[in-house]
């Protein structure tokens, strides 16, 4: 699933599993397909994902919206 | 955990609903089968709980054939069009109940972050997105116990909203009602009022005990005895028996539903049922035939859980009796793309259509 927006590019950008929230080097990847990212992939914040039927939407209260499809 | 010592499963087939007793033969499956097309399609009566059960125990063998009856009587009873629905989570997460299934339940530590209700702009945004995917039907679901004054406020204000801007009828789901709170969704327009059963009662304290089930059937008669549709689904997987589906049919029986939509259980990180085994392909086709061999009239949607549980058989299911679908994403997960879905149904030249109740 690709996850675009400001955490997709910069220093730390990748630092934390977006499906768990634990550092990236704890996780080798435990993303479900057809599950939306639920932890910020910078700061490992959980993300309020707002689902719609054509998209969806996921914001950390520190990046703002990082993540969106 | 050691490394070396995992757990294994001493099931030979992982998912299964645990039986009473064993298949039948073919040859007694097959006449199950044929005596079950006599009475639904010549008859044209329902099937007593005693062939139900039959049919529920014909070898998987024999499960194509159940299926294909199962679509027969869809096309009878209800006629070729697909009713398409899109739903939205406008109040996610931070639910006080405990149903064991749900990552919106404040009781369990899950990736789902508690979000208040959306602006109205962004619920109507969603609903336009399900017009243009050629929905007739706009679900708002609330993860809430029941609404207080503030949500029904602005349900009551959002409903003729999505129907003057879309044109979508539109459904709510906002957990248990008073008397007061269903007479005034029905007179402010709610199309169909969404509160499922889930599964059948000898099964429901396994997996809710924040409420009983006797309040769930309250509001399922509160939502009729006010004029609005009756949506009452069904959540296949949890660890309920076959008895246990079928009581489950007959209780939806019981409570007249204009539509079910059958869910099979997309296991949630962080949820007790988190671990559970998801239900086998074959198994998903022979319980939506069974949905629809039990209850002939109603609009039985695809719903939740579809994706991971039928995989290949995602075409199958749609021939087996169902005629209904939720079509793009569900309430904190992804589904398959609109595209694919639409394509399906041109693919089976199934028309796309509003339906009703029509017993
Ligand atoms: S009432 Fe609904 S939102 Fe709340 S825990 Fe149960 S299924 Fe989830
Ligand atoms: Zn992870
Ligand atoms: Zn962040």
């Amino acid at each position: 699933m690709a996850v675009s927006g400001e955490a997709g590019t910069g220093p730390g950008a990748d630092a934390h599993c977006t499906s768990c929230g634990r550092p990236a080097a704890d996780c080798a990847g435990c993303a479900r397909t057809l599950d939306p990212p639920h932890y910020c992939a910078t700061c490992g914040t959980r993300l309020a994902v707002r689902v719609s039927p054509g998209g969806w939407v996921g914001r950390c209260k520190h990046h703002g919206e990082v993540a969106r499809s | 955990m050691s490394d070396t010592l995992q757990p294994v499963s001493i099931s030979p087939r992982p998912g299964l609903a645990k039986a009473s007793r064993p298949p039948l033969a073919a040859d007694v499956a097959r006449k199950a089968i044929r005596a079950a097309e006599v009475a639904l399609l010549d008859e044209r009566r329902m099937l007593t709980a005693d062939e139900l059960a039959e049919l529920a125990h014909v070898p998987d063998s024999a499960v194509p054939s159940l299926a294909a009856l199962a679509h027969e009587v869809r096309l009878s009873w209800c006629g070729p069009e697909v009713e398409v629905e899109g739903i939205l989570s406008a109040k996610t997460g931070g639910c006080p109940e405990d149903c064991h299934f749900c990552s919106q339940s404040a009781a369990f530590d899950t990736p789902v972050k508690a979000t208040p209700f959306l602006d109205t702009e962004e619920v109507l945004a969603a609903a336009r997105e399900t017009a243009e995917l050629g929905a007739s039907e706009f679900c708002i679901v609330l993860a809430v116990r029941g609404p207080d004054e503030r949500t029904m406020g602005r349900i009551l204000e959002l409903v003729p909203l999505v129907k003057a801007e879309t044109g979508l009828n539109v459904a709510v789901s906002a957990g248990i009602l008073t008397a007061d709170q269903a007479q005034r969704l029905g007179e402010g327009g709610v199309h169909r009022y969404n509160h499922n059963l889930e599964t059948a009662a000898s099964f429901f304290p396994r997996v809710v005990t924040t409420h009983d089930y006797a309040e769930r059937l309250e509001t399922c008669e509160l939502v009729r005895a006010n004029g609005m549709e009756l949506c009452c689904g069904a959540l296949l997987g949890m660890g309920e028996s076959v008895d246990q589906r079928l009581e489950l049919i007959e209780q939806l029986r019981s409570v007249e539903p204009a539509e079910v939509p059958l869910n099979f259980l997309n296991p949630r990180p962080g949820t007790p049922l988190g671990e559970a085994p998801i239900v086998e392909a074959l198994e998903a086709i022979r319980w939506i035939a069974m949905f629809r061999l039990g209850l002939p009239s109603v609009i039985l949607r695809y719903a939740g859980g579809r994706e991971i549980t039928l995989r290949e058989l995602q075409i199958m299911g749609m021939t087996s009796g169902i005629n209904a679908l939720i079509v793009g994403n569900y309430l904190t997960t992804l589904g398959r793309t609109p595209d694919e879905d639409l394509q399906m149904l041109d693919d089976l030249k199934m028309p796309i259509g509003v339906l009703g109740k029509v017993i």
